[in-house]
């Protein structure tokens, strides 16, 4: 991805979150805590568990679908930080050859069953995360996590850190348009100019950080960001939490998948 | 070298995020101390800063490929410990939550590997006494080199060790060091020269910037030896007695393989983790505690199954086929309930 890709990618993941639907309205405590919860059952299965995984995808569905937000989109953040997870997974199939299954004579190694739970739990947990701010905005989050306890100076940190990043970006796309258009080649992004440049880039920021806190002060800063927005959890918010633990729950501890498979299976007998 | 959400058990997760968080309310509140209003808006936009540099690609000198930079070593001579803690741990959130680098569970994990290690561990003990003062670019070059390679080091076998632990994954201790190790040399040592670049041409083009950060900045010295070992050692403590009882409800392969042959264990999937502890409640809350009904055994792979079996009972053929199926139908319809949600909505706003 380029510089300029970058940073209208996040600027599109930060509008998707002015939506206006029942997902956007939700409290973003109990979409945090919903979130956190969905995340620590779905890693809670054992390494060679995949049908009991798959209902899980109905909570990124449900999102996407009630949330309005572009499926691609999301998906194509997801292959942009797979490596990882596919580079250390992608040894299970090559370490592990005993034989798992052998399902319509096509026998099915148990390294294979554990990458592609690898592979399962990885699109789960990083949908989970990046739906989680597609639906409820950067400081709808850092609000939620100040009113649940999160030191004060940690989330003004990343409330400062977020307002000012596009501000800085677009700062470092300047600065990087114009060593493009001085260098031919590979010429010029050497270590080198890198460092200078990243001195510079330093330099500005601070000096912008000095001009930040004197506009904040005439402003009547007192060291905290208080927000205006309504955060009441009310009957919606409640709802959602408890229909989503109930069902993680149930997904986690009764083999849904394979009961179904069971009663297809009878049927088509 | 993030560390990935699919990667990890739930307890090395939470024990890290446990670590984690007993750091950052040590940071703040150390911090809340001895700054002034001012640091707290350009703590914000240097971890903007950070954000941005690394967005920014450099030609690896003789490779031809680019690297980026990492940043917590160049933030914590810059800033400080504490203040550099903190910035790391608001860029690595950041990045876990809009590029979701790593994941939110995995988030815990990725602050104690890049943030950690570079403020707490290598800046005071290594970095400081080997500047000790100086400002000599050579002694601050051989002294950002020396740090970068070794907090890079010490975070590349902590990604060994978390995912080892979990037991997600099947790469043996020494392939997965040998494989992890030298790659963060080779970018630790290009780093280490960024970072020296980066301080020392700050220093000559502006040096009252960096004596105007280092008077609210806590010095080096006030983080005493005594402390820091007493903290690792507490958190040593907790996370060997959490990975104790992961490690106790874990059969060793030998014992497990026993189980196997003398065929006791009975559902053996079930060995990681705090999930013998759901299984107990699970146990006590399921109608159907033992679910493999027999309802499929007339299936044409069964024979192969029984075959099978003693090599690996995790699944069984029936088992894997209904799952198969059930995974079919689950998925078709989660797929009918969101596209005929999508349907039901453009229909209404039309």
């Amino acid at each position: 991805m380029t510089f300029d890709e970058k940073y209208f990618d996040i600027g599109r993941l930060d509008r998707l979150s002015y939506g206006e639907t029942f997902m956007h309205r939700l409290d973003p405590r109990a979409k945090v805590i919903g979130t956190m919860l969905f995340l620590l059952t779905v890693i809670s299965f054992p390494k060679y568990e995949i049908a009991a995984l798959v209902p899980f995808l109905l909570y990124p569905a449900l999102l996407v679908a009630v949330g309005e937000i572009p499926v691609r989109f999301i998906v194509k953040k997801m292959i942009v930080v797979s490596p990882f997870a596919i580079f250390i997974g992608i040894f299970n199939p090559i370490l592990d050859t005993r034989t798992a299954a052998v399902i319509y004579g096509v026998s099915v190694s148990a390294g294979w069953v554990s990458f592609l739970s690898i592979l399962m739990k990885f699109a789960l947990t990083i949908s989970a995360a990046l739906l989680l701010i597609a639906t409820t905005s950067f400081s709808g989050v850092c609000h939620a996590l100040r009113r649940l306890g999160v030191p004060a100076l940690f989330v003004s940190q990343l409330l400062f850190l977020y307002r000012y990043l596009f501000v800085l970006m677009e700062e470092t796309m300047r600065i990087i348009r114009a060593r493009e258009m001085r260098s031919f080649g590979k010429r010029g992004t050497g270590l080198r100019v890198f460092a200078r440049l990243i001195g510079i880039l330093f330099l500005r920021t601070v000096d912008r950080a000095e001009r930040v806190y004197y506009a904040m002060l005439s402003r009547g800063f007192q060291g905290d960001m208080p927000s205006l927005k309504r955060s009441r959890m009310v009957l919606p918010d409640l709802a959602f939490l408890s229909v989503m633990i109930a069902s993680l729950w149930v997904f986690r501890f009764f083999p849904v998948t394979d009961g179904i498979g069971r009663i297809a299976q009878g049927l088509l007998r | 070298m993030h560390m990935a959400d699919a990667l990890l058990s739930p307890v090395v997760g939470t024990t890290l995020w446990a670590g984690t968080a007993a750091v950052s309310g040590y940071a703040s509140r150390k911090l809340k101390r001895e700054i002034d209003d001012r640091t707290i808006p350009l703590m914000g936009v240097l971890g903007a800063f950070i954000f941005a540099a690394q967005m920014v690609n450099f030609t690896i000198p003789g490779t031809g490929s680019s690297g980026h930079l990492g940043g917590g070593m160049t933030l914590a001579i810059l800033l400080g410990p504490h203040a550099a803690f903190l910035v790391m741990a608001s860029v690595l959130t950041v990045q876990a939550l809009f590029f979701a680098d790593g994941g939110l569970l995995a988030l815990g994990c990725n602050i104690w590997n890049l943030g950690v290690y570079p403020c707490y561990l290598v800046y005071p003990f290594i970095y400081r006494p080997l500047v000790g003062g100086s400002k000599k670019p050579g002694r601050i070059l051989f002294a950002s080199v020396a740090s970068v390679v070794l907090a890079l080091q010490l975070g590349a076998f902590s990604v060994v060790m978390e995912t080892l632990l979990s037991g997600k994954s099947e790469l043996p201790f020494g392939a997965f060091v040998l494989m992890m190790q030298p790659i963060h040399l080779a970018i630790g040592i290009v780093e280490g020269f960024v970072t020296a670049g980066v301080i020392n041409y700050v220093r000559s083009a502006r040096p009252e910037i960096l004596e105007s950060l280092a008077v609210s900045r806590p010095m080096g010295a006030d983080v005493s030896l005594k402390k820091v070992m007493m903290t690792f050692a507490v958190l040593a403590v907790i996370t060997g007695g959490a990975l104790s009882w992961f490690a106790s409800t874990h059969p060793d392969g030998l014992e497990w393989s026993i189980e196997k042959i003398t065929g006791k264990a009975e559902l053996p999937e079930q060995e990681h983790g705090i999930a013998p502890a759901l299984k107990t409640i699970q146990e006590k809350t399921a109608f159907l505690p033992d679910y493999n009904f027999r309802m499929g055994t007339d299936f044409k792979s069964v024979p192969k199954k029984e075959e099978a079996a003693p090599s690996w009972p995790g699944i069984d053929a029936g088992t894997s086929t209904a799952g198969i199926i059930g995974a079919a139908i689950v998925l078709g319809m989660i797929m009918l309930i969101g596209m005929g949600i999508r349907f039901f909505r453009r229909r209404e706003s039309r």
